[in-house]
């Protein structure tokens, strides 16, 4: 980070010290407002709550290797399934593409840095606390809640002081991603340089932008979910206590009101980095920018008006089963203009398979076949046979791991070397994508079969007939799971003693981070804004 | 890395030095949550905890609110930045909107859907035979005798209060504007004081509720909207008559400009928003 060339040429020298401000040391973490310092403490975050939440996943599954109760008494089996959810989800991927955000958008925008810089480091710094009351929970009596992740009444009601810590750290972790949200928003729509119209945006930005507009208008109503449960448990209030004039099924609304937007929120940066990726290996713009924007738009605005898929068998009337399955598969249309639109920006291009691209085109299959299983689970018929299988586990794996963790590495391949200044392992990246790829099919494809065999999601013990599918599936997952320690020694290799990365060493990567700015990116970019054509 | 404002607005971004403040918020915070589920378990040390992260909140609120309007008073902020806050302001007032949303849904939901739907068909015949659905309902299982709130009583005058802040906020607003020190110290006094009057009154009927309608929080239903609708309001009219004093405070020391001023509007905005919840509140909870 000596020497900075900044876009008009001149050279600048820049005192190590002077550049982080006035604290050094562990300091320098704890009180920065560098988005780019800002974006590395989120990634490094979601990296160890995806392995706190992978060995979750793996005492899961091994006492699924055999019928009977082996490793983990049920209680127990279930405040496993619970709080892998909330890690993965609100710990491990959520972050994982702020992290993403923080680093990019204002590089790709040509901004010196977030709007509101010191809350950017707030919003980051909500997390480790709100994580540790996630898994102080698992000390208390009565241990981590175990209501699944979707922390359904009266169960929540039910439970012991685990659940309240459980409550405030979504409480947390929503005050966290509600300030990173307005940050981004505000960034994306005051910061960009002259001449970056929004429909010039790299089209990442444009993702990002709708999330964090989906994050604000949903967190708050999971917060009040929350609160709700909150004081059912401990006030006396009735809002999901039929005997008091509420309903279970009311927080089952009010929840999903959040929890299928959530679902974007989770899959639409999923979607930005592909469309970031694609195109630099096929050495092609983005097939069809606008289309992909009014795309994305239309998700996030029909996210809106389908939250009753999810409770098809919690007793609804016929219409509303119909409109919800009507909206639903409505959602079908946009995601495949952005799948055709994918295609068609590879279609007689002059293709590449480094690494990002592999995980891009993992993804794009992968997530295909996680968006089909959707389309089939979004059909009323179909899904009172499937609810609460392991059909549906596969499902959302598919969208979840396939879509949206392999595109976190098909981004973090493809962004490392201007973080880093560093190139990684061409030949370890590969043994990454195609053992992650092999053994990710191992764990989640054979759980369709279970699944449709009639399954049941969330219980430890199951019949014989069963154990053929789950052992493949247990085996598949210790795999992953070592697969991703690979990951991790790449990364490090990579910081440690990668080879130096040229400026733009993605022949077809256009966006300015990559045509405007060094690697590794300067510790402040864009101090003025950049001249555009 | 600090800047100081140009003459062109577009070149340099103000982008704040590294502080401490913010994990001191996350650790005050911590520190409540830790301590209201001990003082919610019965537990001891609950309260200690909660007043500890309550007296860390304040403090780093203090410092950090006291670092950001001396950098506004030092002319840090342009027109650059000023947009922004803007752009922040609105989006936090429409997270704001969403969680009362989702409070609204559930009066919605509670009287429309739940409490008709038990006293028919299935619960009817099987779980609840004598029950018949009204509004205001504490549920089927609720033998006690409650009165609803009226709406035109202090309610009615609530409402008068609250709106009559709306105009009196948005004439120091004008008054600002126009550099009418006086009139905008006044007027922002008058609204303060409205706000204060309003909170007075709702405490007043909070305790008419416990003590003659035996309307409390645990009244079925329609005590958890009632309480938890109105208390959440309740709440945020609190914070913005701090928000509102702490304006007043600084338009005394001879802060703000009038055409350099957006904490006054940012207050002013979330001001009109806890209004709009208000009538909201009054038509749906109250009145009808």
């Amino acid at each position: 980070m000596s020497a900075v060339l900044d876009t008009h040429g001149q050279a600048h020298e820049h005192g190590h010290h002077d550049q982080h401000g006035g604290y050094g040391g562990v300091m320098r973490w704890i009180t920065t407002t560098n988005h780019k310092d800002i974006g590395t403490m989120y990634l490094w975050f979601s990296f160890i709550m995806f392995i706190v939440g992978g060995v979750m996943a793996l005492v899961i599954r091994s006492e699924l290797f055999t019928p009977g109760l082996q490793i983990v008494n049920p209680e127990f089996f279930n405040q496993l399934t619970t709080m892998h959810g909330l890690v993965m989800i609100f710990g491990a991927i959520m972050p994982a593409f702020v992290g993403f955000a923080n680093w990019l958008i204002p590089m790709q925008i040509g901004a010196p840095d977030m709007a509101f810089a010191r809350m950017n480091n707030w919003s980051f710094w909500l997390l480790p606390f709100a994580a540790s009351l996630l898994m102080i929970s698992f000390f208390t009596p009565g241990g981590a809640p175990g209501v699944g992740w979707t922390m359904y009444a009266p169960l929540t009601v039910q439970q012991g002081m685990g659940m309240d810590f459980t409550i405030f750290a979504v409480h947390l972790l929503g005050m966290s991603s509600i300030m990173g949200s307005i940050n981004i928003i505000t960034t994306i729509l005051n910061m960009r340089a002259p001449g970056m119209t929004l429909m010039k945006m790299p089209m990442f930005c444009w993702t990002w932008l709708i999330t964090a507009y989906l994050l604000v208008a949903v967190m708050p109503v999971l917060a009040g979910a929350v609160t709700m449960t909150l004081t059912d448990r401990h006030f006396g209030t009735s809002f999901f206590n039929a005997a008091g004039g509420g309903d279970p099924v009311l927080y089952q609304h009010i929840f999903w009101f959040f929890g299928h937007p959530e679902v974007y929120i989770i899959a639409l940066p999923a979607f930005g980095v592909i469309s970031q990726v694609i195109p630099a290996f096929s050495r092609k713009p983005l097939f069809g920018y606008a289309s992909m924007v009014y795309a994305t738009s239309a998700i996030a605005i029909l996210s809106f008006i389908v939250w009753a898929h999810h409770m098809y068998t919690t007793g609804m009337p016929v219409t509303g089963q119909l409109f919800f399955m009507y909206a639903t598969t409505l959602i079908a249309i946009p995601t495949g203009v952005k799948v055709f639109n994918w295609v068609a920006t590879m279609w007689k291009g002059s293709l590449s398979f480094e690494t990002p691209m592999l995980f891009a085109i993992g993804f794009l299959l992968m997530f295909t076949l996680g968006g089909f299983s959707g389309l089939i689970l979004s059909l009323v018929p179909i899904d009172i046979q499937l609810q609460d299988t392991y059909y549906v586990v596969a499902h959302f794996h598919y969208v979840m791991v396939a879509a949206a963790l392999f595109s976190a590495f098909a981004g973090i391949y493809f962004w490392l070397p201007k973080w880093t200044g560093k190139m990684y392992d061409e030949t370890l990246g590969k043994w990454h994508f195609w053992l992650s790829t092999i053994f990710f099919n191992m764990i989640f494809f054979v759980q369709h079969f279970l699944g449709l065999a009639g399954m049941p999601r969330r219980v430890p013990d199951y019949p014989l007939q069963f154990e053929t599918w789950n052992r493949i599936s247990t085996v598949g997952a210790f795999g992953f799971g070592l697969t991703q320690l690979l990951f991790l020694y790449i990364v490090v290799k990579t910081i440690r003693s990668g080879e130096k990365a040229p400026d733009k060493p993605w022949e077809g990567a256009d966006s300015l981070e990559w045509t405007h700015l060094p690697s590794p990116a300067p510790y402040h970019s864009f101090e003025t804004p950049p001249v555009l054509k | 890395m600090a800047q100081t404002a140009t003459t062109n607005p577009r070149q340099h971004y103000f982008v704040p030095q590294p502080m401490p403040w913010p994990i001191m918020g996350s650790i005050a915070l911590f520190c409540m949550a830790t301590g209201a589920v001990f003082v919610f378990n019965s537990h001891h040390g609950g309260w200690i905890s909660i007043a500890l992260g309550f007296m860390i909140l304040l403090y780093m609120l203090f410092r950090w609110f006291g670092a950001v309007i001396g950098e506004s008073e030092a002319g840090k902020y342009g027109k650059w930045e000023d947009v922004s806050f803007r752009w922040g302001m609105s989006w936090f007032i429409f997270s704001e909107v969403m969680f009362f949303a989702g409070f609204f849904g559930a009066l919605f939901y509670t009287r429309v859907l739940s409490v008709p739907d038990l006293a028919s068909l299935e619960s009817q015949a099987l779980l609840w035979p004598n029950f018949t659905a009204h509004w205001p309902s504490a549920g089927p299982a609720f033998s006690e005798k409650f009165s609803p709130m009226a709406a035109w009583g202090l309610p009615a005058v609530n409402t008068l209060l609250l709106l009559s802040s709306g105009v009196t906020v948005t004439i120091a607003h004008w008054a600002l504007k126009e550099n009418k020190r006086a009139m905008l110290s006044l007027f922002l006094f008058f609204t303060v004081a409205l706000g204060v009057a309003f909170l007075a009154f709702q405490a007043t009927e909070y305790g008419h509720a416990y003590s003659e309608l035996n309307l409390k929080l645990s009244t079925g239903v329609y005590g958890s909207t009632f309480f938890m609708l109105t208390g959440f309001h309740g709440f945020h009219v609190t914070l913005g008559a701090i928000m509102l004093s702490v304006i007043l405070v600084r338009c005394l020391l001879g802060h703000f400009k009038p055409d350099h001023h957006f904490a006054f509007e940012a207050v002013a905005w979330y001001w009109h928003f806890v209004d709009v919840v208000w009538l909201g509140l009054f038509i749906f909870v109250y009145w009808l």
